[in-house]
């Protein structure tokens, strides 16, 4: 009698573990799922959204479309030739972290959108750009065009005229871009080469 | 006889009670709050009662976050349109989420401000007895306005 109980209670036992089990191991792995998703040092969207996609006149001779970079990573900055301040320390502190990652690097690309379209023709921003890394892409285009595509990403950027000189006030972010072409994060101005090798390495890691 | 003398006696009381304050606000731990995010939505409706001429204001022209305790700024847009919100752009149903490591002034541009501009500053956490009476200063100050 005992001994059937004390069964009856194990089955029962087995019977109310099963389904528990079950469910310690799905929220087990959900809590994986969720551990797994990459700390980064940017700022992360979430859920993220597809990056919207543009095509510029490219510094390199070539029109410039955005997913034809899928594949690899995209670092995309907006900033302009003539910017004295934080332009060249984002492009210096994106070629340092490029260096960085060594040869897989090579996933890595730099995308510069100019809001400055009356002094950054393709040349221009291609010899500028070279001074920092020469894999660095630029994109140029109409006022429109770059407008526009400054409206899809949240970018800012106001002239400020300066007597016969003028100037941008532009956003100064980043936006990290996955090899499926989403949108995943955004690295504020003032972050360390070593801030994006640690993200990019984490991305790089995502097939 | 001893002459008791009120002034004094109660001078060196409140001297005390002032010393014993401020070794409880340098010295007592200070409690980590359960999550290190610091969250601002927009509530659905935000962009019609824009339209409609009413004068919203979500985020605070400076936000304050402390190192250790809340150093995660969390955005989330649960209006129909999407937003600009501090620096990022969010579709509806989507949120930012932002950490900072170091501490200093984050100058941001943010269209959500009439100023266009909007700071977060991040304080040092508060490991040593004076961070930890300026930290109870300005939470103090925080809730009283």
């Amino acid at each position: 009698m005992n001994y059937s109980i004390t069964n009856a209670r194990r089955n029962r036992g087995c019977a109310v573990r099963g389904p528990a089990l079950a469910v310690l191991l799905l929220v087990s792995m959900c809590a994986m799922a969720t551990s797994d998703a990459p700390a980064l040092k940017a700022g992360i969207f979430d859920p993220p959204r597809q990056a919207p996609d543009f095509t510029l006149q490219g510094s390199n001779a070539t029109p410039l479309r955005l997913s034809s970079y899928q594949g690899k990573l995209v670092i995309l900055g907006f900033g302009f030739t003539s910017c004295a301040n934080v332009c060249p320390t984002t492009l210096a502190v994106l070629a340092a972290a490029r260096k960085k990652l060594g040869p897989a690097a090579a996933d890595v690309q730099v995308v510069y959108v100019t809001v400055d379209p009356e002094r950054d023709d393709a040349a221009r921003m291609k010899k500028y750009l070279a001074a920092f890394d020469p894999t660095f892409v630029g994109g140029t285009g109409t006022a429109e065009q770059l407008a526009a595509v400054r409206k899809n990403y949240g970018i800012q950027a106001e002239k400020k005229v300066y007597g016969n000189d003028y100037s941008y006030a532009h956003s100064s972010y980043t936006y990290l871009i996955d090899r499926k072409g989403t949108l995943r994060a955004l690295m504020p101005f003032g972050h360390s080469p070593d801030d994006y090798v640690h993200d990019l390495q984490l991305l790089l890691q995502e097939r | 006889m001893i002459r008791v003398r009120p002034l004094r006696t109660l001078l060196v009381l409140s001297g005390i009670a002032m010393l014993s304050i401020v070794a409880w606000a340098g010295f007592a731990p200070v409690e980590v709050p359960a999550s290190p995010e610091q969250l601002f939505e927009i509530p659905r409706g935000t962009w019609a009662r824009r339209m409609a001429g009413d004068k919203v204001e979500i985020l605070p022209n400076t936000i304050r976050l402390t190192l250790g305790m809340k150093n995660v700024l969390l955005l989330r847009n649960l209006d129909d349109v999407p937003q600009t919100f501090g620096p990022a752009l969010m579709m509806p149903g989507q949120s930012f989420r932002l950490p900072f490591e170091v501490a200093s002034d984050y100058e941001f541009a943010c269209s959500a401000h009439a100023s266009g501009q909007m700071t977060v500053i991040v304080e040092p956490n508060p490991d040593n007895p004076w961070r930890r009476i300026g930290w109870r200063v300005r939470e103090l100050l925080q809730t009283k306005t």
